[in-house]
């Protein structure tokens, strides 16, 4: 959740020397980046409530500025890994909406070609592994990936996102155990959106009153907590943060405030019982990301209100492509389902010839 | 004749010059490093290799063990050690999950080139907790391998194997033939100069005509002693065949064993249900019920965890003298 508002145009950290940097092309890119990831969503909702997919879908719709504004800064050798509200980190990373969209559709062309589904996006060859579906699962994969580099003796850093109702699992607990022991570059990223599915904060999570990231006092560890509605806030939290990686492989624990718009899933048929309807009103009007850096670029004199819109006409056209590329492409053969399961299978080597692998 | 070594000793063989061979290749676990390993696996190693090496890691398997698996998606090697595989539990969502599913669930983007090994036995009076013999659990799912060598050859030629491997390989030793020798060749011996054992395929213990034993782990040598005892005391000759890898499993070399003998047995020191025992009878009634003169037997712990007290955990776990009982019944 917004600690508190900041919608007027004046923009803090707009002199952070990672947002200095900015142009207004580049400034213009992060708001169709982040409408973008809004209008695959919310046409994604559609094609969910017209039976296009099955299972869950997990919307990050009111969140853009996180996934955004954080890997908007990434180099070649950081790297990202998230838990199942994924969507907007592999838009962000470099991912198109087709693959996307047919993931979720169950098709051949998706980008896991089917077999992952909405909580299991990755992109390796962009530096995005996942996509985990076990709330805190990741935690220890985002050290591993970071205990890599540091392994390979490689400048970078891995960004290891995961809810606010994470935080209570064990393993994310001897991650950040290790992270510190061992001086691992990751940044491990809370998007505080307020409820762990339908428990609030209060009800879910003992914390030092400063907020959730300075449980990471408690391993010596450094932390900072920001206000996710700005992305001039959430880049110059994450370069501070990505510095401490490159310079000292050391870790950090970032709160990043922010609120989902829509239920834990499409299918939590509580989204406004847990939360008043006042309280998502409230946040969509007065700390939505978009329309708060839509301000700032107005503000600014780089757009105008109906570059804004032409913006996301672009996007709903992308995003309606990318439907009908989905709804064109062919479901996977039944054949598939033993492939990709074993790489020495799957690359038919002498290991992957050598006894029987599948049974039944 | 070729030199003996402990089956201690040849792990530590070919972790050592696993770790020559290849760079990315480090060893984390407990205690395996400063401490020289809480069974003595990995000694010296830390002396020989470094901090870098060979790590050890605080008491967290869910944490290192997921944090390997991270490491492996971007092409280290990890070896990981489990004090006692009965600690696997404490790390099951990574090593069920994470490890055997995230190349599914990429479509095949990604390997995980993870090794776990440790024992995984009862026998020793440690309890329940101390006993678990979980290579039944970890080979019903799809993705991973399960390894149970029985010797020090086997476990020498697999452990090497299994680091070279690039799925997650899941390595289950017995802390009870850590002390025990067998012959292993010097690398200067052998013909290709290093001893690799491919994972996937049995072997023969003991030739024989009369029945077969089938077995993994250490009711592999439990099953050569009842073999002895058949040949010397009841004129039968029983023929042993050791698994060595559960998944992938070795399938016609169980099947052309009982096309010859007509009678087997399973012996694990695993609980009977669903055990590997269990998918073992069911391939061979399924493919050569023609063949066979008798049902296909088993011989497991008995089914109740680990019992403490030490004389009345012998008789828990599968002896010579049950195989013995049980193959005379059909023989």
């Amino acid at each position: 959740m917004a600690t508190k508002s900041k919608t007027n145009g004046s923009a803090p950290f707009a002199d952070a020397p990672i947002n200095k940097s900015l142009s207004a092309d580049d400034k213009i890119a992060l708001l169709r980046e982040m409408i973008r990831v809004r209008r695959f969503e919310q046409v994604a909702l559609t094609q969910y409530q017209d039976g296009k997919m099955g299972g869950f879908l997990h919307l990050y719709i009111g969140q853009e500025s996180v996934a955004t504004g954080t890997i908007s800064i990434l180099g070649d050798d950081d790297h990202v890994i998230t838990a199942y509200r994924d969507h907007a980190h592999a838009l962000a990373v470099g991912m198109n909406m087709n693959e996307c969209m047919a993931e979720l559709f169950g098709k051949a062309t998706g980008c896991s070609k089917g077999k992952g589904g909405s909580m299991h996006y990755f992109a390796p060859d962009k530096n995005y592994w996942g996509g985990h579906g076990i709330v805190g699962g990741q935690t220890p994969l985002g050290a591993g990936l970071a205990y890599a580099l540091k392994y390979q003796g490689k400048k970078g850093a891995c960004l290891c996102y995961m809810g606010d109702g994470a935080i209570n699992q064990g393993a994310f607990h001897e991650s950040l155990n290790l992270a510190e022991l061992w001086d691992l570059p990751v940044i491990y990223i809370i998007e505080n959106n307020g409820y762990s599915m339908g428990t609030s904060q209060e009800r879910s999570s003992a914390h030092p009153e400063e907020g959730l990231a300075a449980r990471a006092k408690g391993y010596g560890m450094a932390w900072a907590q920001i206000d996710g509605v700005s992305l001039y806030e959430v880049r110059a939290g994450t370069q501070e943060a990505l510095e401490r990686a490159y310079n000292e492989s050391k870790p950090t624990m970032l709160e990043i405030m922010t609120y989902r718009h829509k239920g834990h899933s499409i299918a939590d048929a509580n989204a406004e019982k847990y939360r008043s309807k006042e309280e998502i009103k409230k946040y969509m009007d007065e700390h939505d990301p978009i329309t708060f850096w839509k301000n700032v670029l107005i503000a600014e004199g780089h757009i105008t209100e109906a570059d804004a819109k032409e913006i996301t006409k672009e996007a709903t056209k992308e995003a309606n492509a990318a439907v009908k590329f989905a709804d064109e492409s062919p479901y996977p053969n039944v054949s598939e389902i033993t492939d990709d399961v074993y790489w020495e299978v799957d690359n038919n080597t002498e290991a992957g010839r050598t006894g029987r692998h599948f049974f039944g | 004749m070729a030199r003996k070594i402990t089956y201690r000793e040849a792990l530590r063989e070919g972790l050592d010059e696993e770790l020559a061979h290849d760079d990315n290749v480090v060893i984390i676990g407990e205690e395996v490093a400063q401490y020289n390993g809480a069974y003595k696996v990995t000694e010296g190693l830390w002396d020989k290799w470094g901090d870098k090496r060979v790590v050890d890691a605080p008491i967290s398997e869910a944490g290192f063990i997921g944090m390997g698996i991270g490491a492996s998606m971007l092409g280290i090697r990890p070896v990981m050690e489990l004090m006692f595989y009965s600690f696997a539990y404490v790390a099951f969502d990574q090593m069920m999950n994470n490890a055997a599913t995230c190349r599914y669930m990429s479509g095949g983007l990604i390997n995980v080139p993870i090794v776990v090994r440790g024992p995984a036995n009862g026998g020793t009076s440690v309890g329940a907790t101390h006993s678990h013999t979980p290579e039944n659990i970890f080979a019903n799912m799809p993705g991973l391998k399960v390894v149970s060598p029985s010797t020090a050859y086997d476990a020498k030629g697999l452990i090497k194997s299994a680091i070279r491997d690039n799925d997650p390989v899941y390595f289950m030793e017995s802390t009870v033939l850590y002390g025990q020798e067998w012959e292993v060749p010097a690398n200067d011996e052998l013909e290709n100069g290093e001893l690799i054992i491919p994972i996937g395929k049995a072997d023969v213990k003991k030739e024989g005509t009369d029945i077969s034993l089938i077995a993994h782990g250490r009711a592999v040598i439990t099953s050569l002693e009842a073999a002895e005892i058949l040949a010397a005391e009841h004129g039968i000759n029983a023929e042993v065949v050791d698994l060595r890898s559960i998944r992938p499993l070795d399938e016609e070399t169980i099947i052309d064993s009982v096309k010859k003998t007509h009678r087997a047995i399973y012996i694990e020191e695993n609980k009977p249900f669903c055990g590997v025992g269990a998918q073992i009878a069911s391939t061979i009634q399924e493919r050569i019920f023609d063949y066979l003169d008798a049902p296909v037997l088993r011989i497991t712990s008995v089914d109740a965890p680990a019992f403490y007290s030490p004389p009345i955990e012998v008789e828990q776990l599968p002896q010579a003298k049950d195989i013995v009982a049980k193959a005379l019944s059909i023989c």
